[in-house]
């Protein structure tokens, strides 16, 4: 009997909420099919089963929150279901094969570095778990540290907005209305996510020893040519520089493979499929980065449409545990608008983090020539323990070249 | 078209992409994007909603032209039937 466990959607997932089975005991599953909704701190995911067989019965209701590797459900395995078929065993038997309904969840095996289930978890009140706030609200009301607890809602069925967030924070500054809590007291979604990225975050800064590279690329042929592209498209299939930044970045890691790879047991294991994940922020804050699966196989055309999918469904929270687990780099990008360069944490177990700054107007000079030109830095965050410096520029100068013919990105 | 049927399919499609925006507080003289914090992927978004309601497509080259929302009911009303 094969043991189906929650699996760790990251390296900042301790424990997961089931929220629903997508099957029934006695189905069929295969490899790939979603057999379960998870909750994360993160996200909410739709849990793929990893292996073929028959649903045996199910060990954690829906709602229960269970460390990272709990058994969720016991799957009969196509081979056994085959070699149990000339002599199926007898009903009694069964039963005792299976662990009683008492039987406890097995112990929890959590990660050395996961946070303990407990630790840090805010005391919030049954008062204020009910209350109706926007999410934005709710934001605002954590970074200003206000308590929401008798805040006058002016929202539809009395939820509090934004706007008055807004006013209590600007009557808690005349001195008068609502007592001032800390931040870390609240328990919204926000607060949740903001603990995951510094869990995995601060464990990335502790444990890998980062080297930064940076290489201002002229972006201005191939900004030309999505635009002349974009001409000819209806407004739905238009592409954004993005798709051009992950694709010809999946391209360079052809060429330097050694960045494309995964931090496990001690030791740095390449691999061979090219799964770039793709930064995303959210909206109230926080980020996750989920996989464009093939990311160098795909044409741009269909890489635009499956990240525009990405993007959408990361924002409402419905991706898949694929995309959560199999990104082996991660490409970050802050847009069109906002800074030159950034350089991002590497995100365990991957071993490097390419980063784009925003498309600037520099004066540039090529043969000779002093010309404007549209310029994006591209960064490199490696993993030391693994590469170095060399191996870096190389990904980076490669990156650059192929950015500079665009039209074969297709 | 009237220009509040314009505004209206306008305030739809950005509290489609920034559904916990207060749209209230939004002002109709600054940039959308800057004042929602809206990427290039949700203003693409944006686009495609317009053209689903109202039957305009903005081209690429235009996007300057409707960046405030003032600025995008007059020419969403040029162009709208």
């Amino acid at each position: 009997m094969a043991e189906f466990v929650m699996p760790s959607l990251g390296a900042d997932m301790g424990e997961g909420k089931l929220v629903a089975w997508r099957k029934k005991p006695g189905d069929a599953i295969r490899r790939g099919e979603i057999i379960a909704e998870v909750e994360t701190d993160k996200a909410a995911v739709d849990v793929e089963c990893h292996i073929n067989g028959v649903i045996e019965r199910f060990l954690v209701e829906p709602g229960q929150k269970v460390p990272v590797g709990t058994v969720l459900a016991l799957i009969r395995t196509a081979a056994e279901k085959e070699s149990s078929l000339p002599v199926p065993p007898a009903p009694a038997a069964m039963l005792t094969e299976k662990p009683t309904p008492a039987a406890p969840v097995k112990a929890p095996a959590i990660s050395p570095t996961a946070p303990a289930p407990t630790a840090y978890r805010p005391q919030i009140t049954a008062a204020e778990s009910r209350l109706r706030i926007s999410p934005y609200a709710a934001r605002l009301a954590a970074e200003l540290g206000l308590s929401l607890k008798g805040m006058a809602g002016t929202g539809p069925g009395g939820a509090i907005s934004a706007r008055d967030v807004a006013a209590a924070a600007s009557s808690k500054q005349s001195g008068t209305g609502s007592a001032v809590i800390p931040a870390i007291e609240a328990d919204t979604p926000h607060v949740r996510m903001r603990r995951a990225i510094a869990a995995s975050m601060s464990r990335s800064k502790r444990e890998i020893p980062h080297y930064y590279l940076s290489q201002a690329i002229d972006f201005t042929t191939a900004l030309d040519w999505v635009t002349s592209e974009n001409g000819k498209l209806p407004v739905e299939k238009r592409m954004i520089h993005a798709v051009l930044l992950l694709k010809a970045t999946a391209l360079a890691l052809r060429e330097v493979p050694e960045l494309n790879a995964l931090w496990e047991d001690g030791r740095s294991v390449q691999k061979e499929n090219i799964h770039v994940g793709a930064a995303i922020s959210l909206r109230g804050g926080g980020l996750i980065a989920p996989a464009l699966h093939d990311t160098d196989k795909a044409d741009l055309a269909e890489l635009m449409q499956r990240f525009r999918d990405l993007v959408k469904r990361g924002r409402a929270g419905k991706l898949k545990s694929s995309e959560m687990t199999d990104p082996t780099i991660t490409v970050t990008s802050l847009g069109d608008q906002g800074v030159d360069s950034l350089f991002g944490v590497i995100y365990p177990p991957q071993v490097a983090i390419v980063g784009f700054g925003a498309p600037m107007e520099r004066p540039w000079v090529r043969d000779g020539k002093t010309a404007l030109r549209r310029v994006i830095t591209a960064t490199l965050s490696g993993d030391h323990r693994v590469t170095d410096g060399h191996q870096g520029a190389r990904l980076l100068v490669a990156i650059d070249r192929i950015l500079q013919e665009p039209e074969k990105l297709r | 078209m009237k220009n509040e049927d314009i505004q209206k399919a306008i305030m739809k499609a950005l509290g489609d992409i920034a559904p916990d925006a207060d749209l209230g507080s939004l002002r109709p003289d600054r940039d959308m994007r800057e004042e929602l914090d809206i990427d290039s992927m949700d203003f693409l978004n944006f686009v495609v909603a317009l053209k689903e309601a109202l039957g305009v497509e903005v081209p690429e080259a235009d996007y300057e032209k409707i960046l405030t929302v003032n600025n995008c009911i007059v020419y969403l009303a040029k162009r709208a039937g």
